[in-house]
């Protein structure tokens, strides 16, 4: 198992984010709320560098029960980040890409050891 | 540098260098040895729209030049191009939008110049066709005249200021004043010659206006003799009446692309100009390959049976758009079986073109062509790059190239 440093976790805000390398496998680490996640930089579309662009919360569609809409709205539960190219979303929470859920960002392991965040392939 | 992202929360990203951006795009070119392969992008894009001040005073009429420089004045209300609603960006999503600005051109070269560079590099191509931004809405200018020396002062700076300074790495099909059909050909015989020029372009966003018209003919004539190429290239216009009740740009996006190319490829074909002018290379860009098939099977139907309403046509209408050409941008990735479908319904590998659309947001990378399993090596070349170089007689960058173009009998002798 290869293991990289990623940074102190002191120095780890809420919506930071950094990419790190092990090899071939480039990784883009996120600090969502005070949970870690971190997954493949490749976007599963055209190979852009998936962990690099924009987070933004996911955007939902509110229905009344007669099913005339309310509205466009910012989710308060999902995050979701955006690869710069082409803008496809993933969520934050799995790695899947939100238009279709089957495809899905590799995650990466990441552990605390100490003062200091590593990942893993 | 801060992007702005849901309830006004802000979110740092780096600033823009196209180079770093397109990263994995030079990771793809290296893996798959594009060096040796001439790649042509038949369909990029600049911002013209941030040199007006460069633009305008090529403009001719004093009159129509002062009205321009006037709107664009600190306090001008500025409009003095169509402009169409759209969110390109995605809302900040595609960040080389908003970052634009920020991108750093320390070199002596043109801005565009420097910037173009560096994403053809990144993506290993060679060879990019020059089409700008926001004129691509020109055919929705209210007078024709203001369109005519639009495009005559748009012209002459590409062909004298920015493509002069590329190192011979872009040309361009220039954009036509369609609107102005003596202007049109006057544009022609000018600028036909210059270097750099692989043809003429004509923004198919015109609901009214008929590619039939006999007044065009001259223009078709003079560009045939030329042995250069007319394109039609598409885009959305939300505000046009046909896609009023659209409420969402992915739909007027999605339909404007294909609909423009498609009302007026097929009046290109069932008025038998394939007939009149049959050495006439057409090219059709920008509005993805499924509209294609869905207007061979319409009007290879409907003229089965109505064969006196278009009495040039000696062979079916679907046959004279396999006579033609395609761009391959925004490519439909989505179920490799209708796509694969697609290519045999065009005759794909000698009549499809490969193009990025870079810098727009929905761009292609070579390897939207090259990693496709079920196309044959040399289809994979005609298409990157060997139809292009033949069309517009483009020379190999180095050894490799020569001989792959050799081989697939595309080296322009």
């Amino acid at each position: 198992m290869a293991e990289q440093f990623v940074c102190k976790t002191a120095e780890f805000k809420d919506g930071d984010r950094r990419i790190v390398r092990i090899g071939q496998h480039e990784i883009g680490v996120f600090n969502h709320k005070g949970e870690i996640y971190a997954y493949s930089n490749y976007c599963l579309h055209q190979g852009g560098p998936a962990c690099e662009g924009l987070t933004i919360s996911a955007v939902e569609e509110h229905l009344n029960p007669d099913k005339t809409s309310k509205g466009l709205f910012f989710s308060d539960t999902q995050m979701n980040f955006v690869c710069p190219w082409h803008g496809m979303e993933y969520d934050m929470s799995t790695g899947e890409c939100v238009s279709d859920r089957k495809m899905k960002l590799r995650k990466y392991k990441v552990t605390k050891k100490g003062e200091d965040l590593y990942v893993s392939v | 540098m801060d992007l702005i992202a849901d309830r006004g929360r802000r979110v740092t990203v780096e600033e823009l260098n196209t180079t770093k951006l397109l990263a994995h795009a030079a990771e793809q070119a290296k893996q798959r040895k594009f060096e040796d392969m001439l790649i042509v992008d038949v369909d990029a894009h600049h911002y013209e729209s941030e040199h007006m001040e460069q633009i305008l005073p090529f403009m001719e009429n004093d009159v129509l030049k002062q009205l321009a420089m006037s709107g664009r004045a600190k306090g001008g209300r500025g409009a003095i191009m169509p402009q169409s609603v759209g969110y390109q960006d995605m809302g900040g999503r595609v960040t080389r939008y908003p970052l634009r600005s920020s991108e750093k051109t320390p070199g002596k070269e043109h801005r565009d110049v420097q910037i173009g560079h560096r994403w053809m590099d990144a993506m290993s191509v060679d060879y990019s066709c020059l089409f700008p931004t926001g004129m691509l809405s020109i055919g929705l200018h209210p007078q024709k005249e203001m369109e005519a020396e639009l495009c005559w002062a748009y012209n002459r700076w590409l062909t004298e200021k920015v493509m002069p300074e590329s190192g011979g790495r872009f040309f361009s099909m220039l954009c036509l004043p369609f609107s102005d059909p003596d202007a049109a050909y006057r544009q022609v015989c000018e600028f036909g010659h210059r270097k750099g020029v692989g043809g003429f372009m004509v923004t198919t966003v015109r609901p009214k206006v008929g590619v039939y018209e006999n007044a065009y003919m001259k223009t078709y004539r003079a560009i045939e003799e030329r042995g250069l190429v007319l394109s039609f290239h598409s885009g959305p216009a939300w505000g046009e009446s046909t896609f009023q009740s659209c409420n969402r740009f992915l739909s007027a996006h999605a339909l404007g692309f294909s609909w423009y190319n498609i009302l007026h490829c097929t009046n290109w074909v069932v008025n038998g100009m394939g007939e009149r002018f049959p050495k006439l290379p057409v090219m059709w860009i920008e509005a993805g390959l499924a509209w294609i098939p869905f207007v061979m099977q319409k009007l290879d139907h409907e003229y089965l049976l109505r064969p006196s309403e278009a009495p040039l046509l000696k062979k079916k209408p679907s046959d004279y758009m396999r006579d033609m050409f395609y761009s391959t941008q925004p490519m439909e990735v989505v179920d490799e079986v209708a796509l694969q479908d697609t290519f045999r319904q065009m005759n794909a590998e000698t009549q499809l073109l490969y193009a990025s659309d870079y810098p727009h947001w929905d761009f292609d990378l070579p390897s939207t062509i090259y990693d496709r399993p079920w196309l044959s090596e040399k289809a994979k070349h005609n298409i990157l790059g060997g139809t292009a170089a033949r069309l517009f007689k483009l020379p190999p960058r180095n050894e490799g190239q020569k001989k792959n173009l050799e081989r697939f009998g595309n080296l322009h002798t």
